[in-house]
C-alpha cells in the first residue's frame, strides 16, 4: 500500500533531497562549535556558516550581509513585519502599511497585531476573482506615512504569482519598504530581487526539499530593521540565538539545487499541471480553477467543487492513497471559505470545496491519470450523499 | 546640474561612434567623448586596441572636443566576462552585447556621465528612440541591414530617456559618406561589436584561458544515444549548427541539443530540430506596463534572425510562454528573444527551455 502513495501536497511540504542530508551530516556531530566562539571548535562552525551565506549570496545575487539564517519562513516574515515597522516608527517616518487580503497567516496576523497591539493602521488592496493584485491599488494606497507594502509573491492556496516588478517600482519611486512572503518561490520561478525592487523577502528550507526548522530572510543593505527579538549578536543581532549551522547548510544546498534544477523541472511539472487542470475540469461537473489561469505556479492547481466541502474530498482522496489539500493547511477544519476565497469573492456554495493539488520530483504521469480516474467519483459520491 | 546641450559621445574607435559625435556636434551639443577600457587580451594589449583608441582620440581631436579614456574593466569583467563564462559553461549561448549595453554603457558609462554634468549618453547603435506620452519607445535602427535594437531590449526607460542613437536614422553607406565627406580617421570597417572580445578567433583563445572545459573535446550522440562522432569542445556548436559536426550521415544533421553534464551534443534530422514553443525569462518590457493578456507579436530568436510571428502568454514572475506560428530550428537557450511590433521593440527576455527539450 504504501508504495503506492501519491504525494500531491507539495506546496505544504516536500521531502529532504538525499544530497542535501550528505551536505548536513558533518554539521550535527564533527563541526558542532557556537559560531559565536573564538576558539577553533567556534570558528570551524562559523566559517561553514558564513560558507553557507555566500553560497546563497551567490544564488540570489545578493551580497553576504543580506542574508539572515532564521528558524522558518514565518520567523523571517515576523523579523521583516515588525522589524521595519518599529524602525520606521522610531525614526518617525509613518505608521501606515499596506498589504494584500490573501497573504500568509505568517504576514496577515503580524500585520493585524501590528494595527491593534500597537497601533499601526493597515491598507488591505483587494485582489480580483483570479487573486491577483492591481499595482495601481498599490500606488492608490500608498500615503505620505506609508512605510512598508507587503505582497506575498506567490500565493500558496491558489498559486497566483502578483505582478511584482510593477508593484516594486511603485515602492521604489514612493521610497517605501516592499517585503515579500516568496516562500512558494525557490525552485518554481526565478528571485529576481532587484528587477523586483525587493528589500525584505522571506523564505522557508522545507519548502524546496530542504529541511524543516530553518528559514531565510532577505535584508536590502541600508535596510532599517529595528530587532524583534532581542538577545545576542548571532546574525548581527538580526535573528538572536544559536544559529542552526546544519541547517544553515541543509538550505543553502536545497536552494542551490533548486534554482539548478528549475527549468527543467518548471517545465516537466507544467505539463503534468495543466493536464490535471485539464481532467479536472473536463470530467468534475461544476468545477472551476481557482488563482490565475496563467499568472501561476508551475506545479500549483487548485479547485472549487460547487456543493461539497473541501475537507471531505481530501479525506476520500486520502483513503486512495493520494495526499492532497483544502486550501491552505492551516484554514483547515473551518466549514466557511477560506479567508482567500472569501477575498477572491467565491461564494459560499462553491468557497467551501476548495481542493489543491501541488506537484514536485517524486510525481510522474501516472499520478495525473489516477487522480483523474477516482476525483469524479469522489465528488460524485459526496454530492450524491449530501 | 545637468545641461541638456551637453552630451557624452562613446566612441568605440569605428565610424559608427565617429559620425555619431561628428552629428550632434552639427547639431549644436555641447559633445564631449570617451572611450572604456574593456579588458586586455591574452598577450596583455588593451581592449580596445591601441590603435582603435588612438582613432577616437583623433576623431575628438578633429571635432574639437574633449577626449577621455577610462577604466571599466571591473565593470566589464564582472557583468559581461563573468556572465559569458558561465553562460557557456551551463552549454548555453549567450548575448554579451546585451549586458554589456545595459550594465557597462547605459550603467557603468551613463553614470559617469551623468555625474560629469552632461544629460545624454550617445553610441553609434543603429536603432531608434521615439518619445510618446512622456515613455521612451525603442525602434529598429531605419537600416534594418544593420539594426541593432536587438541588443538594446533591456534598457529601461530611465536609461532610454538619456539616451541618443544619431545613426540610427542613417544607413551604414550614408554613415560611411559622412565620414569620408569629413575625412574622419576611422577605418570603416569594424563593427561596434566586434571591438571587444566577440571579434573571431580571439574568443576561442579567451575561452581556452577562462573557460577550458567548454573546448574539450568529447561526443556527439543522435537522439537514442548511439555515437556518432566526436565534438571539438561545446562552446564551438549552437542549436540548429549543421556546419563543422564531421559526420558523414545519408541527411543532413543538426545540433539538437548541448549537453555539459555529460560534454555531449545531441544531434538530429531537420524533422527533429524544429520547435514551436519555449519559455523565456527575465522578461524586460520597455514600457514598463505589463500586458495582462496573450498578444501578438514578431519574435527575433538572435541578432539576425528573421522575426517570425508569435503568440505570447506572460506567466508571472517575469516569464513567458511564446509560441510560434511556424516551428523554427535555432531555438537556443541563452539566447535573447525580442518581441517586436513592426519596427517598435516591446520587450524581450531570455531563452531557457525550449518544449520537448527533454531529449
Amino acid at each position: 500500500m504504501s508504495e503506492n502513495r501519491i504525494y500531491l501536497d507539495h506546496s505544504a511540504t516536500t521531502p529532504v533531497d538525499p544530497r542535501v542530508v550528505k551536505a548536513m551530516a558533518p554539521y550535527w556531530t564533527d563541526v558542532f562549535g557556537n559560531t559565536e566562539s573564538s576558539h577553533a571548535f567556534g570558528r570551524e562552525a562559523a566559517n561553514a556558516l558564513e560558507g553557507a551565506r555566500q553560497s546563497v549570496a551567490d544564488v540570489l545575487g545578493c551580497r553576504l550581509s543580506e542574508v539572515v539564517f532564521t528558524s522558518s519562513g514565518t520567523e523571517a516574515d515576523n523579523l521583516a513585519l515588525r522589524g521595519a515597522a518599529w524602525a520606521a516608527r522610531s525614526a518617525g517616518r509613518g505608521d501606515h502599511i499596506v498589504t494584500t487580503p490573501i497573504e500568509h497567516h505568517a504576514v496577515g496576523r503580524t500585520v493585524d497585531q501590528l494595527r491593534e497591539v500597537f497601533g499601526f493602521e493597515v491598507t488591505r488592496v483587494p485582489v480580483d476573482r483570479h487573486g491577483l493584485v492591481d499595482p495601481d491599488d498599490v500606488s492608490a494606497a500608498v500615503r505620505r506615512e506609508t512605510v512598508l507594502v507587503s505582497v506575498i509573491m506567490a500565493n500558496n492556496e491558489v498559486g497566483t504569482v502578483q505582478r511584482m516588478v510593477q508593484i516594486g517600482r511603485i515602492c521604489r519611486e514612493r521610497d517605501v519598504l516592499f517585503h515579500t512572503d516568496a516562500v512558494q518561490v525557490p525552485g518554481r520561478l526565478p528571485l529576481e530581487l532587484d528587477e523586483m525592487n525587493v528589500d525584505l523577502m522571506a523564505l522557508s528550507a522545507h519548502k524546496f526539499y530542504g529541511p524543516k526548522g530553518v528559514g531565510l530572510l532577505y535584508v536590502r543593505r541600508d535596510t532599517d530593521l529595528a530587532s524583534a527579538i532581542t538577545g545576542g549578536d548571532h546574525e548581527r543581532g538580526r535573528r538572536p540565538g544559536t544559529v542552526n549551522v546544519a541547517g544553515a547548510v541543509g538550505l543553502t544546498t536545497a536552494l542551490e539545487l533548486a534554482e539548478e534544477e528549475r527549468v527543467e523541472e518548471h517545465v516537466r511539472l507544467r505539463s503534468l499541471r495543466d493536464a490535471l487542470i485539464e481532467g479536472v475540469l473536463a470530467r468534475v461537473p461544476d468545477s472551476q480553477l481557482t488563482g490565475h489561469p496563467r499568472y501561476r505556479l508551475s506545479h500549483h492547481a487548485s479547485f472549487v467543487f460547487r456543493g461539497v466541502e473541501g475537507e471531505s474530498i481530501v479525506q476520500a482522496l486520502d483513503m486512495e492513497g493520494i495526499a492532497a489539500s483544502s486550501g491552505a493547511a492551516c484554514a483547515e477544519g473551518e466549514v466557511e471559505p477560506s479567508f482567500v476565497l472569501k477575498a477572491m469573492s467565491f461564494a459560499p456554495e462553491w468557497g467551501i470545496g476548495s481542493l489543491r493539488l501541488t506537484l514536485g520530483r517524486s510525481n510522474e504521469e501516472s499520478d495525473v491519470t489516477r487522480v483523474l480516474e477516482v476525483l469524479p467519483g469522489i465528488v460524485g459520491r459526496l454530492r450524491g450523499g449530501a | 546640474m545637468s545641461d541638456d546641450c551637453r552630451v557624452m559621445v562613446a566612441l568605440s574607435g569605428g565610424v559608427d561612434s565617429a559620425v555619431a559625435a561628428l552629428l550632434l556636434a552639427d547639431r549644436g551639443y555641447e559633445v564631449d567623448t570617451i572611450t572604456l577600457l574593456l579588458r586586455e587580451d591574452q598577450n596583455g594589449g588593451a581592449v580596445p586596441s591601441p590603435e582603435a583608441i588612438h582613432r577616437a582620440r583623433a576623431v575628438s581631436d578633429q571635432l574639437g572636443v574633449e577626449y577621455r579614456l577610462i577604466d571599466a574593466r571591473d565593470a566589464f569583467r564582472t557583468e559581461v566576462v563573468d556572465y559569458f563564462i558561465a553562460e557557456y559553461t551551463a552549454g548555453r549561448t549567450p548575448n554579451p552585447c546585451v549586458p554589456c549595453n545595459r550594465f557597462v554603457r547605459f550603467g557603468f558609462l551613463l553614470d559617469y556621465a551623468l555625474a560629469l554634468g552632461d544629460a545624454h549618453l550617445a553610441t553609434g547603435h543603429y536603432a531608434r528612440i521615439q518619445r510618446v506620452d512622456g515613455r521612451c519607445q525603442l525602434l529598429r535602427g531605419r537600416d534594418s541591414t544593420k539594426d541593432q535594437s536587438y541588443f538594446l531590449y533591456r534598457l529601461t526607460q530611465e536609461q532610454l530617456a538619456h539616451a541618443m542613437f544619431p545613426v540610427g536614422d542613417l544607413t551604414k553607406e550614408a554613415v560611411r559618406g559622412i565620414a569620408a565627406r569629413h575625412n574622419l580617421p576611422v577605418k570603416g570597417q569594424a563593427e561596434s561589436q566586434d571591438i571587444c572580445f566577440l571579434a573571431d578567433g580571439d574568443y576561442r583563445s579567451f575561452l581556452a584561458e577562462h573557460a577550458p572545459h567548454a573546448l574539450e573535446p568529447g561526443t556527439i550522440r543522435d537522439t537514442e544515444g548511439r555515437l556518432l562522432g566526436r565534438h571539438q569542445g561545446l562552446a564551438g556548436y549552437t542549436i540548429g549548427q549543421r556546419k563543422g559536426l564531421g559526420i558523414s550521415a545519408p541527411e543532413p544533421l543538426y545540433v539538437l541539443a548541448i549537453r555539459p553534464d555529460e560534454n555531449t551534443l545531441i544531434v538530429g534530422t531537420a524533422d527533429e530540430l524544429g520547435r514551436d514553443e519555449c519559455l523565456v525569462e527575465e522578461m524586460h518590457i520597455i514600457s514598463g506596463e505589463e500586458p495582462p493578456d496573450p498578444f501578438r507579436a514578431e519574435a527575433q530568436i538572435r541578432y539576425r534572425a528573421r522575426p517570425a510571428p508569435v503568440t505570447v502568454e506572460p506567466l508571472g514572475g517575469r516569464q513567458a510562454r511564446v509560441r510560434f506560428d511556424a516551428a523554427q530550428r535555432d531555438i537556443t537557450p541563452g539566447q535573447s528573444l525580442v518581441l517586436y511590433e513592426g519596427d517598435v521593440v516591446l520587450s524581450g527576455g531570455v531563452i531557457c527551455e525550449t518544449q520537448d527539450s527533454v531529449l
